[in-house]
């Protein structure tokens, strides 16, 4: 009678040796040649392709802002028609929002995660892959239109009725509509794989109470994600249909809702935002300390403080829809649950500046970074809290205070962590030292250029200019501070060339970056910069969040992380499987190879995409029988996997 | 003094049962489908109570039920298949294990089949009311499911035939009976709001 | 710090500016207006507080001790791993307190603006148009309701309600020293109501982006004493005066050229797609409250709408120089 007995085995427990690492080695690393290229599924490269692909991103949603940037520096300035000026800032806030600032977080995470928790690779490697490949084929589909002269026009979230069919009739709104279905299954399957992998991969003695905040942030925002997506893949969807099909959800002529696509839009509108940021407020909670040579004050506190902050984050989305005409009760709860979901950001705030305050500052660039990103979120977050309050956000909704707002969030919020991020795990990821001169040149003019361009967005909007207008007459008070305006973002779009430029002639040119250059805690700086294919040669177990400054810091626990011996992990590519809450060893897991079937299957779902753009159903039914077959071909079940009777190759079937 | 108790022992390996990653990765697919049917199902609920003529909302009044009741108890009986087919396995009985999945395939068939005829039968269009868009697009994204969910079930049926699964290592069944138990549920959630609730007096 | 500076220069800046910026709503001047202006600036004052205080924590943090010098690699001291949750109870503590109080405040103010105090004096309805606004009269005598456009006059002192009917895509009624914004959403009519406690004109604009001309949608609200506003809605239910001459040519032109989608009272010109033009020549700006109303600036806008609003829904006519003479002067007779 066949048992489980048949099919465990006593792993092997061992310290790294040539022979050992060499096996790993031709085990783990990623093919040669097109094939691997193509078909990799090594977290570190897509998360390196993750952060490349989004950083292109970046840079193209800066030029279509410095754009139009130049067309309001001044009043009655004709540089752009109307029609170009809506289609660059719907495709500004499109591009940022989706294609840059969640996938950025992703990719940093990818890259990070398994190194963090100990593990050999994600928990699902070819997933891992799939979502980098749609997010690519997505944002190649949602530019597709705007380059032929059709792009999305109707502003970032697309109200109806002036997204529908009646007032805006090219393949402008259709295009966004299904780019964004096939970007939300990218970040579906992206956010399945963290959740599973925090779940099941964490090392030996990685108890959830001893992951970086990073893991934390990561994981909440896509949790968020998961519930989230659907809601606005729906909108999108049913808009679509109605734009096609003739269905009426949001046609107020024929009994539907133009209120409908606002509750579906920010029901996933406002989660999303704090899902691009509380990743970033993770790698300032994780790097921040290393710079002031301590470990985070209160730990559980910025943890828990992460999980409300989400949790409230789904309770407050009718904010953006103050001024549609709701019931004064419903605006009063709306309006308390926005200023409340303060309390936890300020738990954050009050944790960095505690560790700062008690530590020991160490001035490198990631540090200004990251210490300046503290002033940016104050500012940022009481701009919101001013929002927050009904009455006065009906003064303020639509003005260009809130883009102020918004701009200090994300761009405080997620691009000066990230900057510090790219500083911070620069050596770690290339092997190379960034320039810490450049460095600074690049800080000052990032953060004076920021502070010039966007806070005097605060006063114009105080004086009353609106949101998404092409041009405004020379009689209403803002020509200055719009040019001031310009002149700060062309000045921040300079610090961010200077940032790439840096990374760019660092990679060719820095000196060699030894495995710690920082003296930092975490697991991944006990690997070599940069990490070999399989991470770690033995499974480290750890004794604390600081396996690397336990002996230091003197903590009495009695037990110390052990790095150096662990379960080796050889008999082909596997990762250790650990229980959810204490990370007790309980399976070795099969881990797949190189595959071209994410790509091909990213693709397939294109071809989908691309049908109903057409609305052409024979085009679908193709994209349809290719997208079953490569999910059939994915899970058909193999041996090597451990996925059926017979054992995985090279396994004896005893012991 | 390194934790090396937790190093020593035996450990299973590959993909068994709910220590299988993919288990774990449909337990979250089965939350962001079922996210996507709560979104579309309030829906139908927003537009019930907004203003409307009478009549229009169920539009032609209550919903036959002759077609979908009987369509409910056979999508309720397929998972009832697929259930005694997994407890087949955990015994190590691969006969079992295939029938029930092919019945269960069967089923869902027959149930993708009347839903058709169902909405053969109906007096309005998709484009004829938000009622009418709703029915359909509802109904429809839950055919869709089943629709996967038939296709899946035929290849596990498939696989279990030519012996690829046995008492220990069934992770393939595992998983794919969880999307179909799922599936089944949603149709309970979709069959209450559309059949169910006008009997309540929602939307008249 | 940096932001401290850019802070105090812009608190300045804004004084002199208020004044001179015509959609500015640091000030206000009616009932709804002035809790919401206590409002609006008792956060601004604690938003800035924060910003101080934080600021400087953050100054003192990073420069009570001297820095570490760093090379790569190098292993550096630690500090222990004790101390700061102070920082987290007093500091949480105290910003909780902050959020409560401004959240009862916010909700005190949001009752006591629902709705007006005495029953409002003139009901108007206002319907939000690709890129102009429709401003319909209500009166429970029919005789006395009448339609205009883009410009609107109301009494002073006494609230007035407004209802907002969304006519093609979701447009935002917004006159910042009067009141905050409301939607006007196809589907729904939204009610609410403003005053003006002071004389004066005062400048509205569309604030949801609706379409090409979003940016020139804006709108003028003319609050003048009691008897002045009586005089103006009876002028406005007269008949016109009937054109002699050129304007009498003129009129013929409008009606067949213009009246498809232009209405004045008691003529043939019946349209309902663009702006109602009875008595034209009392508003002190075309174009939706973008170009001032006089000769040369009216002319040029009926030849060549396009050029001045481009993508506005008034296509441009191609008129003789005789027909556009003549339809100007008949304009102008529209008193």
């Amino acid at each position: 009678m066949t048992s489980i007995d048949d099919y465990e085995r006593s792993p092997s427990i061992g310290q790294p040796s040539p022979a050992l690492t060499e096996k790993l080695k031709s085990l783990w690393e990623t093919k040669p040649g097109f094939i691997g290229w193509l078909g990799s599924v090594d977290h570190k490269e897509i998360g390196l392709r993750y952060i490349v692909t989004a950083f292109a991103f970046l840079v193209i949603g800066g030029i279509e802002a410095l754009v139009f940037r130049v067309q309001l520096a001044w009043s009655n300035m004709r540089l752009l028609t109307p029609e170009q000026y809506d289609q660059l800032f719907t495709m500004h806030g499109m591009t940022m929002i989706f294609l840059y600032a969640g996938p950025i977080l992703s990719g940093f995470s990818n890259y990070l995660w398994p190194l963090l928790l100990g593990s050999r690779d994600m928990a699902l490697p070819r997933l891992n892959a799939l979502s980098y490949w749609i997010f690519l084929c997505a944002g190649l589909f949602l530019y597709s239109s705007f380059l032929m002269g059709f792009g999305p026009n109707a502003g970032w979230f697309n109200y109806v009725p002036l997204a529908a069919r009646a007032y805006n009739n090219g393949p402008n709104i259709d295009i966004y509509s299904l780019g964004m279905i096939l970007l939300g299954i990218s970040t579906t399957v992206g956010a399945i794989n963290f959740i599973v992998t925090f779940l099941r991969l964490r090392c030996p003695g990685m108890s959830i109470n001893r992951v970086p905040i990073l893991i934390w942030g990561t994981l909440t925002a896509n949790a968020a994600n998961i519930f989230a997506i659907p809601s606005v893949s729906l909108a999108f969807l049913l808009l679509w249909m109605d734009r096609n099909l003739g269905t009426h959800f949001f046609d107020t002529t024929a009994g539907g809702s133009a209120m409908l696509w606002q509750h579906l839009f920010w029901m996933f509108g406002h989660p999303w935002v704090y899902a691009i940021v509380l990743p970033a407020m993770g790698m300032v909670s994780d790097g921040l300390p290393v710079f002031c040579r301590r470990p985070l004050v209160g730990y559980t506190a910025v943890a828990l403080a992460t999980v409300a902050t989400m949790v409230l984050g789904f309770g407050v989305w009718v904010h953006h829809m103050f001024a549609t005409g709701l019931p004064t009760i419903s605006l009063s709860f709306f309006s308390a649950a926005s200023i409340i979901i303060t309390v936890p950001s300020s738990v954050a705030v009050f944790a960095w500046l505690a560790t700062i305050w008690t530590g020991r500052p160490v001035f490198t660039t990631p540090f200004l970074f990251f210490v300046s990103f503290i002033l940016l979120f104050t500012i940022g977050g009481v701009s919101g809290f001013m929002t927050g309050s009904v009455p006065v956000d009906w003064q303020l909704t639509d003005t260009y205070f809130v883009v102020a707002h918004l701009h200090y969030v994300l761009i405080g919020i997620n691009v000066f962590p990230v900057a510090g991020a790219i500083y911070f795990w620069f050596p770690k990821f290339t092997g190379k030292l960034m320039d810490e001169r450049l460095g600074r040149w690049n800080f000052w003019t990032m953060f004076i250029g920021f502070n010039l361009g966007f806070f005097p967005m605060h006063i114009s909007g105080l004086l009353g200019m609106p949101r998404r207008i092409y041009t405004y007459p020379d009689s209403m008070g803002w020509d200055w501070l719009n040019l001031i305006t310009t002149i700060g973002s062309f000045l921040f779009g300079f610090g961010v060339l200077l940032l790439i430029y840096n990374v760019i002639r660092s990679v060719r040119h820095g000196p060699t970056a030894p495995a710690n250059p920082w003296d930092a805690p975490t697991l991944e700086w006990t690997t070599s910069s940069p990490p070999p294919p399989y991470n770690f040669a033995v499974i480290p177990v750890v004794a604390s969040r600081h396996p690397l400054w336990e002996e230091r810091l003197n903590q009495s626990e009695g037990s110390r992380s052990q790095i150096e011996t662990g379960l080796l992990l050889d008999h082909g590519k596997e990762a250790l499987g650990t229980t959810t809450l204490d990370a007790e060893p309980n399976i070795i897991l099969k881990m797949p190879d190189d595959t071209l079937v994410p790509l091909y299957l990213a693709l397939s779902m294109t071809v989908v995409a691309t049908g109903l753009g057409l609305v052409n159903w024979w085009v679908v039914a193709v994209g349809g029988a290719l997208t079953a077959t490569c999910i059939l071909a994915w899970l058909w079940p193999e041996a090597r996997l451990g996925e059926t009777a017979a054992p995985a190759t090279g396994e004896p079937r005893h012991g | 003094m390194a934790e090396r108790h937790t190093l020593e022992g035996r450990l299973p390996v590959g993909a068994i049962n709910t220590r299988a990653s993919g288990w774990w990765a449909m337990i979250f697919t089965v939350f962001t489908e079922a996210s996507l049917f709560a979104y579309l199902l309030f829906s139908y609920y927003y537009l019930a109570v907004q203003p409307h003529l009478p009549g229009t909302f169920p539009e032609g009044g209550q919903p036959d039920l002759k077609l979908a009741l009987p369509n409910t108890i056979i999508l309720i009986a397929s998972s009832l298949a697929v259930a005694w087919a997994q407890l087949g396995i955990e015994r190590g009985n691969k006969h079992r294990l295939a029938l029930g999945l092919g019945i269960g395939a069967a089923l869902g068939l027959v149930f993708l089949i009347i839903q058709y005829f169902e909405w053969a039968a109906k007096p309005f269009t998709l484009s004829s009311t938000p009622y009418s868009s709703l029915y359909f697009v509802v109904t429809g994204f839950h055919m869709a499911h089943v629709v996967v969910g038939v296709v899946m079930l035929s290849a596990l049926t498939w696989w279990s035939w030519r012996g690829y699964f046995n008492r220990v290592r069934y992770a393939h069944i595992h998983i794919g009976a969880l999307y179909w138990h799922f599936v089944d549920v949603v149709w309970i959630a979709v069959f209450i709001t559309f059949y169910l609730t006008p009997l309540l007096g929602l939307g008249a | 710090m940096r932001a401290v500076q850019v802070a105090i220069l812009s608190t300045v800046f804004l004084w002199s500016n208020a004044r001179a910026a015509p959609l500015q709503y640091l000030t206000g001047a009616g009932d709804k207006a002035t809790p919401v202006v206590f409002l609006t600036w008792g956060l601004i004052i604690i938003s800035i507080s924060v910003i101080l205080i934080i600021g400087l924590l953050l100054a003192g943090a990073i420069w009570r001790r001297p820095g570490e010098d760093w090379t790569p690699g190098a292993r550096t001291a630690l500090k222990s791993h004790e101390g700061g949750l102070n920082w987290l109870w007093i500091g949480v503590g105290i910003s909780t307190l902050v959020l409560l109080f401004s959240v009862v405040w916010t909700v005190k103010v949001l009752a006591e603006i629902q709705a007006p105090t005495p029953k409002p004096a003139v009901t108007i309805e206002i319907t939000g148009r690709q890129w102009w606004w429709q401003v319909r009269y209500l009166s429970d005598d029919n005789a006395r309701q009448f339609v205009t456009a883009n410009e609107i006059h109301i009494p002073v002192g006494a609230p007035v309600r407004l209802k907002l009917v969304g006519g093609d895509v979701i447009h935002s009624f917004w006159v910042p020293q009067l009141a905050g914004k409301m939607d006007a959403i196809p589907g729904q009519t939204n009610e609410t109501w403003f005053e003006a406690s002071a004389p004066g004109v005062y400048r509205g604009q569309c604030t949801e982006y609706c379409g090409l001309q979003h940016a020139h949608m804006s709108f003028l609200v003319v609050a003048q004493p009691a008897s002045e506003f009586r005089r103006w809605w009876d002028r406005q239910l007269a008949p016109p005066a009937p054109p002699t001459g050129r304007a009498q040519a003129g009129q013929t032109g409008f009606q067949m050229r213009c009246g498809s989608c232009h209405t004045v009272r008691g003529t043939e010109a019946a349209g309902a797609l663009g702006p109602d033009l009875s008595h034209l020549m009392q508003r002190a700006t075309i174009a939706a409250g973008q170009l001032p109303n006089n000769g040369p600036v009216l002319a040029h806008w009926i030849s060549d709408p396009q050029s001045m609003k481009p993508g506005a829904l008034m296509p441009t006519p191609s008129l003789t120089e005789t027909e556009l003479a003549n339809i100007h002067a008949y304009l102008k007779t529209l008193d």
